[in-house]
């Protein structure tokens, strides 16, 4: 199997959670406001937030049980870096409301003009990232 | 009702992840060689997102002639239309982490399963930057700079 339909057939299921938890729970299934959410939500929000992300922790296990290897990861940053970066994805997901699924997904589907703007804002300046690092690198 | 909400959460997180493992997202190194579009530039994460934004967008169709969410009594869709500093900001910093590492929240947190320390050690310092950031705005709430139209 080409590794293009693994990844149309793995969206095709990230977009199943997110229009199901629209339809069934009202919410929009992003997953720096749900990650956010456990420290701030209370009640019973909070155990709704707390499962979909131990649902989330479950996928990578719940995949290697059913295709026999774990899911491919190749991290190539340095523990600094990981933290530097880390902090920003942290910091800028909240200042800007949302992250590749929040906006990406679920924006993109409901043509949020903020959310269009968003998504174009964080590929550019992913983009640009690994283009200032290759030149730095060289 | 609320058991039911919090086992569809479980499933649906689970879906999600699962989503995630199959789709090659886990691997930060996919994900920076769609955004290396200047070296050996891999268009898996465009598969990724035009499955995901299709499917969803379909449920969306849908939910927009329910009168209430299936399992919940109203829809939290946010309504708010402004572009501006705050949104422009936020997504360039999230970009440049995201470039800098290949994670972003969704992946990142999903990975933390497979016991790889360098992924504990992101999403700690994202549980810091989101921490931080409460901080901030409340701040910036406190000397009116700023506020966030919710």
């Amino acid at each position: 199997m080409s590794p293009y339909w693994a990844s149309l057939a793995g969206g095709a299921l990230i977009g199943l959670s997110v229009g199901a938890m629209l339809i069934f729970h009202g919410r929009i299934a992003g997953v720096s406001g749900l990650v956010a959410g456990l420290g701030t939500d209370r009640g019973e929000r909070r155990w709704v937030d707390s499962a979909f992300v131990a649902g989330l922790m479950l996928g990578p296990p719940a995949f290697a049980g059913l295709s026999g290897a774990w899911p491919e990861m190749r991290i190539v940053a340095s523990v600094p870096v990981l933290i530097v970066a880390g902090l920003l994805v942290g910091f800028g997901t909240r200042l800007g409301s949302g992250c590749t699924s929040g906006h990406g997904v679920a924006g993109l589907a409901r043509l949020s003009p903020r959310s269009i703007v968003a998504v174009f804002t964080f590929v550019a300046a992913g983009m640009l990232t690994v283009a200032l690092v290759r030149l730095a690198a060289a | 009702m609320a058991p039911l909400r919090i086992l569809a959460a479980l499933g649906l997180g689970l879906m999600f992840g699962l989503g995630l493992a199959l789709s090659g997202m886990l691997d930060p190194a996919r994900v920076r060689g769609f955004l290396d579009v200047g070296g050996a530039w891999d268009p898996s994460l465009v598969f990724v997102l035009g499955g995901a934004v299709t499917v969803s967008a379909l449920g969306y169709q849908f939910v927009r002639r329910l009168s209430k969410p299936a399992l919940a009594e109203s829809f939290e869709i946010p309504t708010n239309r402004r572009i501006d500093e705050t949104l422009i900001g936020g997504s360039a910093l999230f970009g440049v982490g995201w470039g800098l590492s290949g994670f972003c929240p969704g992946p990142a947190v999903a990975a933390l399963s497979t016991g790889a320390l360098p992924v504990a050690v992101f999403v700690a310092a994202m549980l810091v930057g989101m921490a931080a950031h409460r901080v901030f705005a409340r701040r910036m709430a406190d000397t009116g700079i700023g506020a966030r139209i919710p």
